[in-house]
């Protein structure tokens, strides 16, 4: 809502507070005014002047010389070149030495060998946004009426000597969309007076019943219907002072009769229409609601298909608007009409709501309705519009008005207890201080030492319950004035789960070890969304994505930190470790939500060892990235239940990844990506892991107990075993684990050869195995029980043979 | 006899002295102080001293045995130390090399304003509490005092799945969700963080999915100056304890009264400038005090319970802070951009 300044001041007395400190003040208080316009900002100089002489410029087809009076001193000459620039007009004058928008200053000048001594302006020349200049002088310059007189500045003349308060109004507060809405909140603010328009209109001696019957059908959707009827109207232009507030406000004036049912609209929030009388097609107006399939066309000269969802005026039988959202063609009020009927009415919000938003027409009048207008403004709004029609168009208005009325009114009275408003607001509030708030808002109260019973004016149902007035009482008290408190009473310790504690462990794990973390969408294409699953199951989809792009949830983090390499990659960082924390979503029957589960996931390209001048430069390979796994497992304390088995799986390369097993079931996979795949995005040799964090996180870890640090050595034993090349490391460990029994305290491969002195399909792969005992010194003779044992299993259940 | 060891001895220093290295030293050990060195040679004629004699050339040969295997031990540390000298020169190394990289990454920016905000929360007694990021209408919206049909709903335009249900448009419904697993019990004390997501296009200032992070107090007697001092402490723990705050009257469906919060701005330090569009003051949060039909949709008593809620975008407090000018950087995950939050101020 745009407010002039100079208008609100009609309705409430502004002396001594600029429109700055206003805007302040409003914002404070609850509206946040988002900024303020000044809108003869950087004029000066332009006058009102009157063409007395206009000829063509003997050296140009499109300029115009004129001799124009400026009021001052002899005429001078001004070459224009506006088509509708005409001797007789009293026009804008820019004199020389005067400054328009944009620093522009007016000089001297000859133009094409005439001299001219100034300009004459157009509107958007002196700052008017050309969208809501009237078409009329949208193409040229602005003809003031006959009356303005020669030498007045003409930016007053033209009301622009104003600032517009811009209010960003949150839902509730529609009551702000009029400007008797704002005058009853800034009153209450400065705890002024308003000053209510009071229209008084002669009326003839005819009735306006005997020309109109008004009948609602839908009476729910339509409860009040005032017809007025104004005879006799001259569609003119309206007064420069009304398109002036109009403009301010954002709207383009039309003509008189159009200009005042929008005037309306913005000085009490209530939209008019005003239908051709003559036009109608009949003496009747019915409202109900619309057949299936019927057409109306609407001003826009669009056709509409409606169905029984949509409210219509009809003349009886055919349609003459959409209710609350446009009229119809067919009743249009046009340059030659006559006698007009105005509509105010009240159109139920959801009504209005279904029907905009089915035919993509927003308007100011539709979003009123939308919002709820006050129901007892209908009548005033129409006895309003009246009177302005008489005045600014030379209107008869009928006797009386005509209404389909059944619209009960009745105005919310709440009471609340003062000890609830100092309990929830955190004040100590006396009764006489609470009812003065009331009484700056004017709403009606009545109270004794404990408790409040308002009655709220109907301007303002967004007011319903005791919190609703606590909110006003808090507001015009002032946040500001609250004192700072925190919560006193029960309070348990803030905490982690350990759920989120061991999150936060892994992130810095991750981090620590070089992976930096990304934060992607979870949103994306139909492709991505299953490609490198943990689990096959059917992608959540949107009803209605705003791209293909994303168009569904996402089963799996890794095509997305794939895209991450690949954007770094095109910029010279093709060497880059990332990891990814987020849920995945799995769908499940419909009407359900989907399961989302927590992953964890990893992405490493190009050189892991990077050190320049020591010459060494290490490509990540699948260990750097298991190896990073490993310590994250020993960190959660749940390697000992880890194990990895060679796998296949789509867009990952067939030898090169590992399926992790968590006491035996799949949590997640780690490997090298495909080849083809690594082409596709450019990018180096690249490796990636998915887990089910969830999976992880919520292993049971055996809590941690302290073991002796040992106090007898222990004795080492190194072997060499030969086996196929087939053979995987993992499973000789297990063997030898199995078999060194209690002893055998840990093992681990130090040493692989696979080169020509081997046997052709074999290869060696030597381990160091440590025997200890908490108890006493190991003799040689313990240790070759032990180790006789693991050499006969890895012969029996694996064919090593022992290298020699 | 007594001549000669004088002279062995003198012999022996001099070339002691003279000694280029430990070699040499050795040799001459070897030779005066050896079992076929001069000076055994010359004690050999002891047989033909007197008995007073004998023992004092005995004393004498002791004393220039001692004296040259001294000077030798000292012209040998001599040796030793200028070796190691030596050998210590040659290892020189330039310290102004690059030292080895050590591997690191970092928190997402997003994540460190989250984490800093969940500290500082569970300090004054909170939990995190999180939920699905697909909600139900009803968690998302009716809970929340969003009827079907509301006119706000207008304010959150939503990515639907079917008609029932959503992508979360806030983290409310994990507020909701806590409030009815608490069964009308308070106290509740929660932060919600979590992503939730928008029907927006992407450009500087929107993105689809953003951040979102959420408080809640439900109990006896919480007050409206309650959440005005917690607000505080959080406004002045996050931007510094130079920023004042500002609570503004505004209006959320699930709160009522509902406030916005804006705390002075630092560019300009409350004149007004670009960054605060002239105001002084830049919008942080969101917050209110629990709406009644809120607090009954969840099981709550509202005339015996009340409760604060607020809610902020770490997006938009990591622009604040950083200076970070385009949303679309959180998302992007430009190293460049990512490395640059690996510093703690």
């Amino acid at each position: 809502m745009f407010v002039s300044y100079k208008w609100l001041q009609e309705y409430v007395d502004l002396s001594g507070v600029t429109p700055v400190e206003l805007a302040e003040k409003i914002t404070k208080s609850g509206i946040e005014v988002e900024g303020v316009e000044v809108l003869n900002e950087g004029i000066k100089g332009v006058v009102v002047g009157h063409v007395l002489e206009r000829e063509q410029h003997p050296n140009a087809d499109k300029l115009n010389k004129c001799l124009v009076d400026t009021g001052a001193g002899e005429p001078v000459q001004i070459i224009c070149g506006a088509s509708n620039v005409d001797k007789g007009q009293k026009v804008a004058v820019a004199t020389v030495g005067a400054v328009l928008p944009g620093n522009f200053k007016i000089k001297r000048a000859k133009l094409r060998g005439e001299e001219s001594s100034g300009m004459i302006c157009s509107l958007q020349e002196l700052g008017f946004d050309s969208k809501l200049v009237a078409k009329e002088y949208s193409e040229g310059i602005y003809v003031f009426p006959e009356d303005v007189e020669v030498g007045q500045n003409a930016i007053e003349q033209l009301n622009r000597d104003d600032q517009v308060l811009e209010l960003g109004l949150t839902p509730n507060r529609s009551d702000c969309l009029s400007m008797l809405g704002v005058a009853y909140e800034v009153a209450a603010i400065l705890g002024r007076e308003v000053r209510l328009p009071e229209p008084q209109v002669e009326t003839s001696s005819e009735e306006a019943s005997d020309y109109i019957d008004v009948q609602a059908e839908a009476k729910e959707d339509n409860p009040l219907y005032v017809a007025k009827v104004i005879k006799n109207v001259k569609v003119g232009p309206s007064p420069v002072w009304m398109q002036a507030r109009l403009m301010a406000a954002g709207i383009r004036p039309h003509n008189n009769v159009v200009d005042v049912t929008n005037y309306i609209l913005l000085e009490y929030g209530q939209p008019l229409h005003a239908f051709d009388y003559d036009r109608l097609g009949s003496k009747e107006i019915l409202i109900r609601r619309a057949k299936d399939g019927e057409v109306i066309v609407t001003l826009d000269d669009a056709k509409r298909e409606l169905t029984s969802d949509h409210l219509l005026i009809t003349n009886g039988s055919e349609p003459i608007a959409l209710a609350g959202v446009m009229g119809g063609a067919n009743s249009e009020v046009q340059s030659d009409t006559k006698n007009v009927l105005i509509e105010s009415a009240y159109f139920k919000g959801a009504t209005v709501r279904k029907a905009s938003k089915d035919h993509g027409l927003r308007s100011e009048a539709s979003s009123r309705f939308e919002k709820g207008v006050d129901p007892n403004r209908v009548r005033d709004a129409a006895e309003r519009a009246a009177q302005l029609l008489a005045e600014y168009a030379g209107g008869e208005v009928l006797e009386g008005s005509v209404e389909a009325d059944s619209l009960k009114v009745e105005p919310a009275v709440i009471s609340v207890t003062l000890e609830k408003i100092n309990r929830v607001l955190g004040t100590a509030l006396s009764m006489k201080e609470v009812k003065e708030i009331f009484a700056r808002l004017q709403f009606e109260t009545s109270a004794d030492h404990h408790e409040i019973t308002v009655t709220v004016p109907t301007r303002r149902g967004d007011i319903t319950i005791e919190e609703d007035l606590i909110e006003e009482v808090g507001r015009l008290y002032g946040y500001g004035n609250l004192d700072s408190t925190l919560p006193v009473g029960a309070s348990a310790p803030g905490h982690l789960t350990d759920y989120q504690n061991k999150r936060r462990l892994v992130r810095r794990y991750l981090e620590g070890a070089g992976l930096y973390q990304a934060v992607t969408y979870s949103l994306t294409n139909e492709a991505k969304a299953t490609q490198y699953a943990l689990e096959e199951r059917e992608p959540v989809q949107l009803a209605m994505p705003m791209s293909e792009d994303r168009s569904l949830l996402r089963l799996s983090l890794v095509p997305q930190l794939l895209e991450v390499l690949k954007y770094n990659s095109a910029r010279q960082n093709d060497s880059l470790a990332v990891y990814e924390t987020g849920a995945v979503f799995l769908s499940n029957s419909k009407g359900e939500l989907p399961e989302e589960r927590e992953h964890l996931a990893g992405a490493v390209t190009g050189l892991w060892e990077i050190h320049p001048w020591q010459g060494e430069k290490k490509p990540v390979d699948f260990y750097v990235v298991k190896g990073i796994l490993e310590g994250l497992f020993d960190n959660l304390g749940i390697s000992g239940k880890i194990a990895y088995r060679q796998s296949e799986k789509d867009g990952m390369h067939p030898g090169r990844t590992a399926e992790i097993l968590l006491s035996g079931n799949s949590v997640g996979f780690v490997g090298q990506v495909h080849p083809t795949v690594e082409k596709e995005l450019d990018l180096k040799e690249t490796y990636v892991f998915e887990l089910s964090l969830k999976a992880i996180l919520e292993a049971e870890v055996a809590p941690l107990q302290y073991e002796a640090i040992p106090r007898f050595p222990s004795i080492t034993r190194d072997i060499a075993l030969v086996v196929d090349k087939a053979a995987a490391a993992g499973e000789l460990e297990a063997i030898i684990k199995e078999a060194g029994g209690k002893l055998l305290k840990d093992v681990h491969v130090f040493d692989l050869y696979e080169g020509e002195r081997m046997e052709p399909g074999k290869k060696s792969i030597a381990f160091s195995l440590k025997y200890f005992d908490p108890e006493r010194t190991l003799t040689d003779e313990d240790v070759a029980k032990a180790h006789d044992q693991v050499l006969d299993a890895v012969k029996e259940k694996a064919g090593a043979v022992l290298r020699g | 006899m007594q001549e000669r060891l004088k002279e062995l001895q003198t012999e022996a220093l001099e070339k002691i002295s003279t000694a280029a290295d430990l070699k040499e030293l050795n040799d001459i050990r070897v030779s005066y102080l050896g079992k076929k060195g001069p000076i055994t040679e010359v004690l050999k004629g002891m047989g033909k001293l007197s008995a007073e004699e004998r023992p004092k050339m005995g004393a004498l040969a002791n004393e220039v045995r001692d004296s040259i295997a001294a000077g030798i031990e000292q012209k040998q540390k001599h040796h030793e130390e200028a070796a190691v000298k030596q050998k210590l020169a040659a290892e020189k190394i330039d310290v102004t090399l690059p030292g080895r990289p050590v591997k690191t990454g970092n928190h997402h920016p997003l994540t460190r304003i989250i984490e800093e905000i969940e500290d500082l929360f569970i300090g004054m007694g909170y939990t995190v509490a999180e939920g699905p990021e697909v909600e139900k209408d009803y968690y998302n919206f009716e809970a929340l005092n969003l009827p079907k049909g509301h006119p706000a709903r207008d304010m959150q335009d939503s990515f639907y799945i079917t008609e029932e249900i959503l992508l979360r448009t806030h983290t409310s419904p994990v507020q909701a969700r806590t409030m009815e697993k608490h069964e009308g019990k308070g106290p509740v004390k929660i932060i919600c963080p979590g992503k939730v997501y928008r029907r927006d296009n992407d450009d500087a200032t929107h993105s689809h999915q953003f951040m979102q992070i959420e408080g809640l107090v439900v109990d006896e007697n919480i007050r409206m100056t309650d959440l005005k001092g917690t607000l505080e402490v959080f406004a002045k723990k996050m931007f510094g304890d130079d920023r004042e705050i500002r609570l503004r009257p505004s209006f959320f469906p699930f709160t009522e009264p509902s406030v916005e919060m804006d705390i002075s701005c630092k560019i300009c330090g409350g004149k007004g400038c670009s960054v605060c569009k002239g105001t002084g003051w830049i919008e942080i949060l969101g917050a209110g005090m629990v709406h009644p039909n809120v607090l009954e949709m969840a099981g709550f008593d509202s005339k015996k319970y009340t409760g604060f809620a607020f809610g902020m975008g770490p997006e938009r407090i990591a622009m604040l802070k950083y200076g970070v000018d385009d949303i679309r950087h959180f998302y992007t995950n430009d190293v460049r951009f990512l490395k640059q939050f690996s510093i703690h101020e």
